[in-house]
């Protein structure tokens, strides 16, 4: 019985917190336009999810079908700003990174001018961002490449600084050259830093698209609860917003799974 | 008899915020191929410096040193390098990490199996070939490093203390060990350690440095027969002999340590 309570708590309070919201709404403590009651919000969420027009097999296969509900074009359409900005971030951070820790002329030419850009926000860029690429994915996915460089780079350079000199001595005895030093050694010694930066920068590149989208873009998941506002649709937004919850917390998932792979052999893992 | 390890003349200069020290000053030493010789002496006498610099990882500030006639200008594989903190790669599994210097010679990777397996097997490590690092022991950690040394072939063996970190009874199977391979295998062997009944047990030849200037301070020929008894009256003399030596470079040290304490 106690175990199946210590199991199940967690779950537990999220059914409270659901009846107890439900129940000030019912009660007309709160005006259910301003805050929409679970059941309300289920529903919309319900609409948002599944296709709008019945399926025609005249018109396409199931499949496409399936997925054309608005909040998975949504979501899809978020994802792939992310990934993509993700993406070139992260193969632009590393290599630089890579190279900053390493080799200490490289940090001392370019730190001063990292130390000036790094704590502009990337939600500071947009407006340039606009000038630039005008409205749509290129400049979301420019903001979310500012968001995700960062950390990465930060981390990534901070790791390599980190490596151990023992390393490094044992790899010159055993004959490595520098090239088999660099990838065999400098390489996996920081990849635990390297990974903590891409979690820190797929967070921020989450962030960055909700914002890019609600001013920049005219679909995904920042653009839609922001264009619910304007009907009011207080329900859309609370769906919206749960639905960013839950494909943050896929991501971050992923992360840790791809951290975890890559770092079986390191002792973080093993208490 | 050839000459595998000559050094001459050698000094060794560290400079620090209060000036500078002297670790090495005049190090003149000749190691036979084959020898086992041991570096004897108190922390701070130079003795990982003295190491460090035939390694090719610090080179001397004055003199010279030469391996099988060549001067070392840098490090290599044919002076393999086993350290205290045993410096495995803890991203490599245990064949990786043993497999590693093979590797960078280019040797074909079903080669790099065979001579893997067979040094797992030497070392006792068989069934941990697929372990990483953190998974195992010190001892079994160190057997690991040796292992490493070993795949390269390497004519010389550089060990800086190498079993300090170990408990005793661990420490006294890997001396075994590790006399059995010198032996079968003929190699030259700079063993460093502070510990004497260690230098006894091992060493042809025991090296006594002194504390700041690190120079040598006095060479010992071991020969009491193998396997070493330590409760043989010979081995009890030459540890007593040792030890007046030893201890009053260890005051030395100890002195140093007080003066820096109440100068910081
Ligand atoms: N990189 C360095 N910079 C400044 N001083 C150093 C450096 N390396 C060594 N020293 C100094 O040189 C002296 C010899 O150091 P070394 O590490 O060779 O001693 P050791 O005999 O190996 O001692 P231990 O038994 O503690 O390992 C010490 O006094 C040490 O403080
Ligand atoms: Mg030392």
């Amino acid at each position: 019985m106690m175990g199946w309570f210590q199991r199940f708590k967690g779950v537990l309070l999220i059914l409270v917190v659901l009846s107890l919201w439900e129940a000030i709404v019912m009660l007309g403590w709160v005006n259910a336009k301003i805050l929409p009651p679970p059941h309300a919000v289920a529903i919309k969420w319900w609409e948002y999810l599944t296709p709008q027009q019945p399926y025609d097999p005249e018109s396409g296969n199931r499949m496409d079908w399936l997925l054309s509900g608005e909040l998975i074009q949504d979501a899809m359409g978020s994802l792939y700003r992310v990934l993509a900005g993700f993406v070139i971030g992260t193969v632009l951070a590393i290599p630089l990174g890579l190279m900053m820790g390493a080799s200490p002329p490289a940090y001392q030419l370019c730190n001063p001018l990292l130390q000036i850009l790094r704590p502009i926000p990337p939600i500071a860029y947009i407006p340039l961002a606009i000038l630039w690429f005008g409205l749509g994915n290129p400049p979301a996915i420019f903001l979310i490449v500012i968001g995700a460089f960062f950390p990465v780079l930060m981390n990534t350079i901070a790791g390599v600084r980190a490596v151990d000199g023992i390393f490094l001595r044992a790899a010159r005895n055993l004959g490595a050259s520098q090239a088999t030093i660099f990838m065999r050694v400098i390489l996996p010694a920081s990849t635990p830093y390297i990974l903590t930066g891409m979690r820190i920068g797929i967070g921020t590149a989450f962030i960055v698209v909700i914002v890019a989208e609600m001013i920049a873009v005219n679909n995904g998941l920042g653009f839609r609860i922001l264009e619910a506002r304007e009907y009011f649709w207080s329900d859309k937004i609370i769906a919206g917003m749960l639905s960013i919850g839950l494909i943050g917390l896929a991501i971050d998932q992923a992360m840790s799974l791809l951290n975890n792979h890559l770092l079986r052999w390191h002792r973080g893992l093993e208490h | 008899m050839t000459t595998a390890i000559a050094i001459s003349g050698v000094d060794k200069i560290f400079p620090t915020p209060n000036g500078t020290v002297v670790a090495l000053k005049d190090i003149q030493l000749e190691i036979e191929s084959g020898q086992f010789v041991c570096l004897l002496g108190p922390s701070g006498c130079g003795k990982s410096t003295l190491l460090n610099a035939v390694a090719g990882f610090s080179l001397p500030d004055r003199g010279l040193i030469t391996v099988n006639g060549k001067p070392v200008t840098q490090p290599g594989p044919d002076r393999g390098m086993v350290f205290q903190e045993y410096a495995l790669f803890p991203w490599m599994t245990v064949a990786q990490n043993v497999g590693f210097g093979l590797e960078i010679k280019g040797t074909p990777a079903a080669n790099i199996r065979t001579q893997v397996s067979a040094l797992l097997k030497l070392l006792k490590l068989s069934e941990f070939g697929e372990r990483y690092p953190r998974e195992l022991s010190g001892g079994m950690r160190q057997r690991v490093a040796i292992a490493r040394i070993l795949a390269l072939d390497s004519p010389i063996l550089l060990m800086d203390e190498p079993f300090g970190a170990l408990d005793a009874l661990t420490r006294r199977s890997l001396q075994d060990e590790l006399l059995r391979i010198w032996s079968e295998l003929g190699k030259t062997v700079l063993f460093v350690t502070h510990s004497i009944e260690e230098s006894i047990f091992l060493a042809d030849r025991i090296v006594v440095m002194t504390y700041r200037p690190g120079t040598i301070k006095r060479d010992i020929r071991v020969d009491l027969p193998r396997p070493r008894d330590s409760a043989a009256p010979e081995f009890n003399q030459l540890k007593r002999e040792l030890s007046e030596l030893v201890l009053s470079e260890q005051a030395l040290h100890e002195a140093a340590e007080r003066l820096a304490l109440t100068t910081d």
